[in-house]
């Protein structure tokens, strides 16, 4: 019940961020205009206004992508968390960021459409996850923290340093700016096709999560365990790397690398409403997409330039997660 | 009525045979005690029962139906794992623990319903520790943990329950608390099979006994396993047992 109370609260915030972002800009609509505008908008009574535009070419694309980004980030990152049974993995320290942007990276230098940039991200995403849990299997057995997160700067380093090496070789008038500009994160390019073929993806990714979130959940009280539970573990995981990996890969196509919100947001998430998996995802999806709606809005209006998302979640999100580690040792760290 | 047996048992990983010849029948309200020293294989074993790891050679039947037949949730509708209480991950409520025994009567994609949720709290009311259901399992006793534990089995609902040395760790009060626990189960019909390092516990809460030492098993009623001799050679020191005036069982050097 007070999940049920809690997961309604994040969805009106989500909603009222969403509503007040899409009016914030240059050229600005208050929020009753956006929600006539939105409701108006089925109908279509043809002589599209200055808000119309504004709204639905400009604006919504882009708080509708950030939304994505941000459920999708955090969606992954609680699912990384469960299965690998360990509150700090995320996509970003699991290197399936760098991974997946070493993807996308080479469908940029190779000037590949978003599909293409989006199958390279989530061929460079999974590779890297497999690399980081062999690595770590290999070198002492799964489930020990330190070696799987030294895994994954070892694994991440590598694709880091591939990057570098793209970098090198991409036209330094043209590709470069696109390609640095793209790794610190950023939605200023995003446009209502991006969405409109990143959108099914990450559904299809999340429906795994969410159809097979009590499952998920009783993974991650180990192998043995959760086997004698009843959960078919091998065919799980593998599913669950599959799901994550392929929402992480298809949002990290359309807004490049950003760190942070797999890691911030679930932790958030799990102090509103516990560690259960089955009530963290919906709470992690919501309060994910109003974090990043709310921080792309920031990106594209604090300053007179557009700020990169990464460097703002990094700086946002940094000092917020020692501070939740500090302030709640005993419920985020056992 | 036989509901675990294992006929010509063989276990190990992979190529590795830690034992073998293991003939092992488990009947509807019984507690069979496994003795053995460290490192023989007894959690190897467990390991087995539960299909977590597959046998060598031999045959596991659970109702008289191969083990190897079954899928895993059919598996875990019929025996149910008490592993030793080791701290989770994630700081879950005792009530949250103790419903996830319900997985295997959930569907693939379903979540606890609210019969899920009544049946995890009389597991933990059959223990008496209702009490402790919204508490955080990480922050609870050892012993609280190992009744969490066993109250998440009896939640799982199966005829057999496996417990891998439930009373390791745990004080005085606790042991005997546990050990009180198991006989009641096994009263209300479950079969029990049980690990421990304390062949004292046999006489207190068996019915049978299984030995596992290298190179020997042997198999029986209590008092006929637990000879001197046979526990001096299991662990490789000269034992005694003796019975006191009041009629306990007491496992000494000799």
């Amino acid at each position: 019940m007070r999940t049920a109370i809690i997961l309604l609260l994040l969805a009106i915030l989500l909603l009222a961020v969403s509503v007040i972002a899409s009016g914030i800009g240059p050229y600005h609509i208050s929020p009753v205009e956006v929600l006539k505008a939105v409701l108006r908008w089925p109908f279509g009574n043809g002589d599209a206004d200055a808000i119309d535009t504004v709204l639905f070419s400009i604006r919504l694309p882009r708080v509708v992508a950030a939304g994505f980004v941000g459920a999708a980030l955090a969606a992954a990152g609680a699912a990384y968390q469960s299965l690998f049974r360990n509150p700090l993995v995320s996509p970003d320290i699991l290197g399936v960021s760098t991974g997946a942007g070493l993807g996308a990276v080479i469908g940029i230098l190779l000037r590949l459409p978003v599909v293409a940039i989006q199958v390279l991200g989530f061929a460079g995403g999974l590779l890297t996850v497999m690399g980081v849990a062999t690595l770590a299997r290999t070198l002492r057995g799964a489930g020990d923290v330190l070696v799987l997160v030294l895994a994954g700067i070892v694994v991440g380093a590598l694709a880091g340093a591939t990057i570098s090496l793209v970098k090198v070789l991409a036209d330094p008038y043209d590709q470069l700016p696109a390609i640095t500009f793209w790794l610190l994160g950023s939605l200023a390019g995003v446009k209502a096709n991006d969405v409109a073929a990143t959108v099914p993806v990450v559904l299809v990714g999340l429906a795994p999560l969410v159809l097979l979130r009590w499952r998920i959940g009783v993974l991650s009280l180990g192998d043995d365990e959760a086997r004698a539970l009843g959960v078919e573990v091998e065919r799980l995981r593998i599913i669950v790397i599959a799901a994550a990996t392929l929402i992480t890969a298809s949002v990290v196509a359309i807004s490049g690398v950003i760190g942070w919100v797999g890691l911030m947001v679930p932790h958030m998430a799990r102090l509103l409403v516990g560690p259960r998996f089955d009530r963290l995802l919906p709470a992690a999806i919501l309060l994910g997409a109003a974090f990043m709606v709310g921080v792309d809005t920031l990106a594209r209006s604090a300053a007179r330039i557009e700020i990169p998302l990464g460097v703002l979640t990094a700086v946002i999100g940094g000092p917020a997660f020692v501070w939740l580690l500090a302030r709640n040792r005993r419920k985020l760290l056992p | 009525m036989t509901l675990l047996e294992t006929r010509d048992l063989a276990i190990g990983y992979g190529r590795t045979q830690i034992a073998g010849g293991l003939d092992l029948s488990v009947t509807a309200g019984s507690v069979t005690c496994l003795l053995g020293p460290n490192g023989v294989g007894k959690t190897t074993l467990f390991k087995t029962l539960l299909a977590l790891i597959p046998p060598l050679s031999g045959i596991v039947e659970i109702d008289g139906r191969s083990l190897s037949r079954l899928d895993r949730q059919s598996i875990a509708r019929q025996i149910a794992y008490v592993p030793q209480a080791q701290i989770a991950e994630f700081p879950y409520t005792v009530i949250d623990l103790v419903v996830m025994g319900r997985t295997a009567h959930l569907g693939t994609f379903g979540g606890p319903r609210r019969a899920d949720h009544e049946a995890a709290m009389a597991a933990l009311d059959q223990l008496g520790i209702a009490s402790l259901a919204a508490r955080d399992s990480t922050r609870i006793s050892g012993g609280q943990r190992q009744l969490a534990l066993i109250a998440r089995a009896l939640a799982q609902q199966t005829r057999i329950v496996v417990m891998d040395e439930p009373t390791a760790s745990l004080d005085l009060g606790n042991r005997i608390r546990v050990l009180d626990t198991i006989r009641v189960l096994a009263e209300s019909g479950l079969a029990i099979v049980l690990s421990t390092h304390e062949p004292e516990h046999a006489f207190v809460v068996a019915d049978r006994v299984a030995i596992l030492g290298k190179d020997r098993f042997a198999t029986g009623p209590v008092e006929a396993v637990m000879t001197s001799k046979e526990l001096s050679r299991l662990y490789g020191v000269a034992l005694s047992v003796e019975q006191t005036p009041s009629g306990r069982h007491v496992v000494g050097p000799a």
